[in-house]
């Protein structure tokens, strides 16, 4: 047995402990990422953001005006107010009709059924956002003209629309996860007290998902916010406070986008883009963050 | 399935007037989240639909291995076809490695403590970046900070990064679907853990782990915003029906990138072209995904455990 081992461990140890270290490695090469994204892009905009970025300004201000010759303003409050009254917007679409669609999906459907509905929604999913956009541009564009009279039809609700449509799959999927992940033995319990499925559903299964149910929300809302070409194509492209679903915004994504290809290397306007994607790292970590937690709190129950 | 049960005449039970409402709540709910469900069906129907029908007076091969001419006003999509390709190669070079070497790592290396959980939050956290932010890290790391310029090699690079937890979480599936025992039976026979991780693990998950490689594909070929600013430029000219026109050191078309410049860019396309250069983005992405889904409902039919 002795000779054995050491007879094996001599002769594979070496290519044993190379491929082994780079798996190690390729293991931490997430945390390696993450670091190095928060990393170089702070690095880019660092120096304006320490020194000569007024801050509160950035942050409250509406005016945007990075090209102006003789006064430059930096103020990203039309822009936030941009990204989150459009993900709003897609989020009060998305949730009743991912919820749904994961309740049925879970609780009503034929098993065949449901494959069918699973390879739809990850069709669904897999279509580019750049082609959304050009939905966008296109049919939605002239749906919301012919609908609403309006004089242009790329507007927040193009753009809702569209991130509802793109959200649904993840909305969908997490919410089946964790309704799946209700032990079988609450629905028979429930079903042995006379409960019909949709009493079952209601009373049971909904409250006991809750955690998992709100996790599939934030993550299709933190898809919603960090979504770039659909809503730079589709959302009319003027910084503006939104009053109305028909108004024209710009989200702080569809900026970067837009400006970042225009602009002078290492000069305000530049760091000031690499300051929003800074911002916008920071909300879809927060976001992203949360949900990990609340997904986790379900199983440590 | 049947909460709806019919009461038979002289049956033991008669339906009170509680159970036929019941009853009436439930087909209510059921049919109403059956039209739910149903509703997404149309969106994925009517764009295919509606691009086809757009696109079907210029579609053909000769679209597909023209350059863009006139400005790219006319012509076809070859030198943005072939830089997706180009950009997918290489990223999938790069991630596909990494991607699933991670997921070796966090299935049978890791184990239950607060550094894998760190480990697999950034995961999920690096698939929850914006792709904006992906570009602008792109920027900042590959083009600036490592030399490569604007170049398919930084461009893929950045695509990689991306699309690497798409590789991971599918992987980390795939082995975990191997059941214990197959490598309780092969330590038992002595063999090390890379050993059963090469001869055991890997052999019976490989199926499972392809899927999640062709989802990556998908996933990198449909981009834009990350390839924007790394190397993916508006116009570039290369000799027609040459596989290897492109250098990786060097910028190129992109497929995605190309709808975007026609569609919101360029005044004056000829009507058509924006839809045809959808329907062959649209088309290749479904297609990889199709091919995706068809190998993973083909494995679980001929599944031996």
């Amino acid at each position: 047995m002795n000779i054995l081992r050491k007879k094996s461990a001599t002769s594979v140890s070496f290519s044993e402990t190379v491929i082994e270290t780079l798996i190690r490695l390729c293991g931490v090469s997430s945390i390696i990422f993450v670091f190095g994204i928060f990393f170089f892009v702070f690095r880019e905009g660092a120096g304006f953001l320490f020194n000569g970025l007024d801050l509160v300004e950035f942050l409250t201000s509406p005016e945007w005006y990075p090209t102006s010759l003789n006064n430059k303003r930096y103020g990203t409050l039309a822009l936030i107010l941009g990204t989150f009254s459009v993900t709003t917007l897609a989020m009060c679409i998305a949730v009743p009709f991912g919820l749904g669609a994961a309740i049925f999906i879970s609780e009503f459907c034929s098993p065949k059924l449901r494959e069918t509905f699973k390879i739809i929604i990850e069709l669904l999913a897999a279509i580019p956002s750049v082609v959304w956009g050009f939905i966008g541009l296109t049919l939605m564009n002239q749906l919301i003209i012919a609908v609403f009279n309006a004089p242009i039809g790329l507007t927040m609700l193009n753009g809702g629309i569209l991130l509802a449509l793109m959200s649904v799959p993840i909305i969908v999927s997490i919410a089946e996860d964790a309704l799946k992940a209700v032990p079988d033995s609450y629905r028979e319990a429930a079903e042995a007290l006379g409960a019909t499925r949709w009493q079952v559903t209601y009373r049971v299964l909904l409250p006991a998902a809750k955690n998992g149910l709100l996790a599939a929300v934030l993550l299709g809302a933190a898809r919603s916010i960090g979504e770039t070409m659909a809503v730079l194509m589709a959302t009319g492209h003027s910084v503006n406070i939104p009053s109305s679903p028909l108004s024209w915004i710009r989200t702080l994504t569809a900026t970067i986008a837009a400006e970042l290809g225009e602009v002078a290397r290492g000069g305000e306007h530049y760091q000031v883009l690499f300051i929003i994607g800074i911002l916008l790292f920071t909300i879809t970590f927060v976001v992203n963050l949360i949900a990990d937690l609340v997904i986790k709190g379900i199983r440590q129950q | 399935m049947d909460t709806n049960i019919q009461v038979s005449p002289g049956a033991m039970f008669t339906e009170t007037a509680l159970d036929r409402q019941k009853r009436r709540i439930e087909n209510v709910v059921r049919i109403f989240l059956l039209v739910v469900t149903s509703l997404m069906i149309i969106p994925l129907l009517l764009i295919i639909g509606y691009l086809l029908y757009k696109a079907l007076p210029v579609l053909s091969f000769e679209f597909l291995f023209t350059n863009p001419k006139d400005n790219m006003r006319a012509g076809g999509i070859w030198a943005p076809f072939l830089g997706t390709i180009y950009l997918v190669v290489v990223s999938l070079l790069v991630s596909a490695p990494i991607g699933v070497f991670a997921a070796v790592y966090l299935n049978e290396y890791a184990r239950e403590n607060w550094f894998t959980r760190i480990t697999n939050l950034a995961v999920v956290n690096l698939a929850g970046v914006p792709s904006i932010v992906h570009a602008l890290f792109g920027v900042g790391a590959f083009v600036l900070f490592a030399g490569l310029g604007e170049s398919i090699l930084a461009a893929s690079l950045t695509l990689a990064i991306m699309t690497l937890p798409v590789i991971i979480a599918s992987t980390t599936e795939a082995l975990k679907a191997v059941p214990m025992s197959f490598r309780e039976a092969c330590w038992n026979l002595g063999a090390t853990r890379w050993q059963t991780i090469r001869r055991i693990v890997i052999p019976n998950s490989i199926s499972g782990i392809l899927t999640g490689v062709i989802l990556q594909v998908s996933r990198a070929a449909g981009e834009t915003a990350p390839i924007m600013f790394t190397g993916a430029v508006f116009y570039k000219a290369i000799a027609e029906g040459d596989l290897f026109a492109y250098n990786i050191t060097e910028q190129c078309m992109a497929l995605s990138l190309h709808l975007f410049t026609i569609s919101t860019q360029v005044p004056d396309v000829t009507e058509g072209i924006p839809y045809a250069t959808a329907v062959m983005l649209v088309g290749s992405v479904l297609l990889i995904n199709a091919v995706s889904i068809g190998l993973r409902v083909y494995l679980r039919t001929r599944k031996k455990w």
